[in-house]
C-alpha cells in the first residue's frame, strides 16, 4: 500500500473584509479551520499527528496542538520563504512528512487578522521603526531588517507599490496595458459571484469599474491590489492507503516545489539589483521547469489553475513563468479570455482569488484546488484532472501540481 | 552642517542597519554614496553582505560612485506612509553609473511625475533628516 501523499480534507472559518473579525482571536479561527478541515476528510483529531505551516504565522503548532488534544505532534514544520510565498511549500512539507513516514496526517493551516495586529504595509512602520526623538538609522535586529533599511527611507513599505516595480517594468519591455492588468481582475470578480464565501462575491466590476478605481501605486490601481481579509483555512494531507478509506475523492500532490532563484533573497521589495532577465517576472521560471519535470507534465495538461494573485501584474508574470504563454505575451494570453471559468483555455482563481474570495496568504488556492478537482467548486470545471497552484510570485515561491486519477 | 534642501518629513521611516551595512549609511552621513567591492576579484555588490557572492571573500573595500545613472523602474505612490508626505511619491530602482552594474531604491524629487520614463538620465541630492542621516534621493540631470 502506498504512502503517496493525498489531500483528503479541506475547510475555512468565515471570511470577512479585515478588522471585521473582532469577537473570534486569529488563533481561534485557525483551531476552527482545521477542526473543520479533520472533518470534512471524515477524520478525528486523534487522527492528526503533524501540522505544517508557512512564514509569519503567529499560531504556533506546539499551541494548536495542544488545543486541540492532539495525543501526539510528530511533525511540525515552517517554511522561511517570506510572506504567502511558502503556502504550497508547506503542503510540500505535509507531502514529505506523510510519505517518509515521520507523520500520518498533518493538518496544513494559516489564519489571518491584520485589524488584530497591524495592516501589512502601513502600521507595520510601527514595528519595524521605533520612534526615535530624530531621525537616524536604528538598530536591524535581523537580515530581514536590514535589508528593508534599503527600502524604508524612500516610503517602500507597501506591497502595492513594491511589486509596482517590476510589473512598470514589463509594461515598458512588452507593451502590457492596465487594460491587461484589469482584464484579470474583473475575470476574478466574476468567478467570486458564485462563491458565498468570498468578501467580494456580491459586488460586480466592469472594465471601466477598474478603469476609474483610485490609483494606489502607479500601474497599481485600487482593483489590482488583493483584498485585505480575516479569515482561516485549513488542509489535511494523507497517504494514499489512509485516502482511499475516506469520505472524499483524494487528490494527489502530483509535485511540489519551492524556489529562490540566484541572489534574489526578498526580491524587488528590497532588493535593487534582481538579475535583469528575472526583474520583470515572477521569478518562478526555474522553479516551474522543476515542477513540470517532477509530475511528468507540460502546462498543456493542466484543466484549472489557482494563481497566487497579490497583485494582478504578479500573475500575469507568472503565466509566462509557468508557461502558459511565452514572456511578454501575457498580456495578449489574458486579454484572450484564456482565464474565464466558461470558454477559457485556462479556467483560473475559481474561487476569485485573493483580489475577490479572500486574502489568506493564498492558502485558500490551495482549498480551491482541490475543491476544483473534487468537484465542489462554486465554479466547477467539468472532468478537471490537474490543477496547479501557486503560492507567491516577485518573492522566494513555491507551487504544487495537484492531480485526481 | 549646512542642512541641506528637505523633500519629505522627519516622520518618514528610518532606515534600520545591522554591522553589515552600518558603514554604508555612514557614509551616506557625508554624502558618499558608495558601493561595496571584493578586493579579491573586483564583484560590486549592494546592499552590502558579509562575503562576496562570486568568490566568497570576506575581504571588500567601499567604492564611491558618481550619484549619476538612470531610471530602471519606478511607482508613482498616492498613498502616504508619514504624516504630511508630499504626495504623490516618486519611488525607483535607479542603475548607477560605474558602480559595476548596481542599482539603488530611492525617491524621484524635483520631476513632475507625468514626464518620468525608464532610460531618464538622474543624479543624487543628498537629504539630512538630521546631523547623523542622510538619504540618497535622485532629480533630473541638469535640474
Amino acid at each position: 500500500m502506498s504512502r503517496r501523499a493525498h489531500i483528503v480534507g479541506v475547510g475555512e472559518s468565515e471570511y470577512a473584509r479585515w478588522g471585521k473579525i473582532t469577537d473570534t482571536p486569529e488563533h481561534t479561527l485557525a483551531l476552527r479551520a482545521i477542526q473543520r478541515a479533520v472533518e470534512d476528510a471524515g477524520l478525528g483529531m486523534d487522527d492528526v499527528d503533524g501540522m505544517a505551516s508557512f512564514a509569519e504565522d503567529r499560531n504556533e503548532a506546539i499551541f494548536l496542538a495542544a488545543e486541540l488534544g492532539l495525543p501526539t505532534l510528530k511533525y511540525a514544520t515552517m517554511v522561511w520563504l517570506p510572506g504567502g510565498g511558502g503556502g504550497c511549500a508547506a503542503i510540500g512539507n505535509a507531502a514529505m512528512a506523510v510519505e517518509t513516514g515521520q507523520a500520518d496526517v498533518v493538518v496544513v493551516y494559516r489564519s489571518l487578522c491584520q485589524g488584530q495586529f497591524f495592516r501589512f504595509g502601513t502600521a507595520g512602520v510601527d514595528s519595524w521603526n521605533p520612534a526615535t526623538p530624530a531621525p537616524t538609522v536604528n538598530q536591524a535586529q535581523t537580515p530581514m531588517a536590514a535589508s528593508m533599511g534599503f527600502a524604508m527611507p524612500y516610503g517602500l513599505l507597501m506591497a502595492a507599490a513594491a511589486y509596482a516595480l517590476p510589473t512598470r517594468r514589463h509594461m515598458h519591455l512588452y507593451g502590457t496595458k492596465p487594460e491587461h492588468l484589469g482584464q484579470i481582475a474583473v475575470t476574478f470578480r466574476e468567478h467570486s459571484s458564485r462563491n458565498p464565501r468570498a468578501v467580494m462575491g456580491h459586488k460586480s466590476m466592469t472594465l471601466d469599474d477598474y478603469l476609474a478605481s483610485p490609483m494606489i501605486a502607479d500601474p497599481h490601481r485600487l482593483f489590482d491590489c488583493c483584498l485585505e481579509s480575516d479569515g482561516a483555512c485549513a488542509v489535511v494531507v494523507t497517504t494514499e492507503e489512509r485516502a482511499r478509506d475516506l469520505k472524499n475523492t483524494p487528490v494527489e500532490i502530483l509535485a511540489s516545489e519551492q524556489g529562490s532563484p540566484q541572489g534574489f533573497a526578498f526580491g524587488p521589495f528590497t532588493n535593487a539589483n534582481v538579475a535583469d532577465d528575472l526583474y520583470a517576472t515572477g521569478a518562478c521560471e526555474e522553479m516551474a521547469g522543476r515542477l513540470w519535470g517532477k509530475a511528468g507534465l507540460e502546462p498543456s495538461d493542466v484543466d484549472v489553475a489557482q494563481i497566487y494573485d497579490h497583485f494582478t501584474g504578479c500573475v500575469l508574470m507568472q503565466l509566462e513563468d509557468y508557461g502558459f504563454c511565452k514572456r511578454g505575451e501575457g498580456g495578449p494570453f489574458v486579454e484572450s479570455g484564456a482565464l474565464a471559468w466558461q470558454g477559457g483555455s485556462l479556467p483560473t482563481n475559481t474561487h476569485g482569488g485573493s483580489l475577490s474570495e479572500a486574502y489568506i496568504h493564498g492558502l485558500n488556492h490551495v482549498v480551491e484546488g482541490v475543491r476544483s478537482l473534487r468537484g465542489d467548486s462554486s465554479s466547477p470545471v467539468e472532468d478537471a484532472e490537474v490543477c496547479l497552484v501557486t503560492s507567491g510570485a516577485c518573492v522566494p515561491s513555491s507551487a504544487v501540481l495537484l492531480g485526481k486519477r | 552642517m549646512i542642512m541641506s534642501q528637505r523633500f519629505f518629513p522627519d516622520a518618514m521611516p528610518s532606515p534600520m542597519a545591522d554591522t553589515i551595512t552600518l558603514p554604508w549609511w555612514e557614509h551616506a552621513a557625508k554624502h558618499q554614496l558608495v558601493v561595496q567591492r571584493c578586493t579579491d576579484c573586483g564583484e560590486t555588490r549592494l546592499p552590502p553582505s558579509p562575503v562576496c557572492a562570486k568568490c566568497r571573500s570576506e575581504n571588500a573595500e567601499w567604492q564611491e560612485v558618481s550619484g549619476r545613472g538612470e531610471v530602471y523602474t519606478y511607482t508613482t505612490v498616492h498613498r502616504p506612509i508619514a504624516p504630511d508626505q508630499p504626495l504623490p511619491t516618486l519611488i525607483a530602482v535607479i542603475a548607477l553609473e560605474g558602480s559595476g552594474g548596481k542599482r539603488i531604491l530611492s525617491n524621484l524629487v524635483e520631476v513632475d511625475p507625468e514626464k518620468v520614463e525608464i532610460g531618464m538620465p538622474v543624479e543624487v541630492v543628498w537629504e539630512d533628516m538630521s546631523a547623523d542621516l542622510a538619504i540618497p534621493r535622485f532629480r533630473p540631470v541638469g535640474k
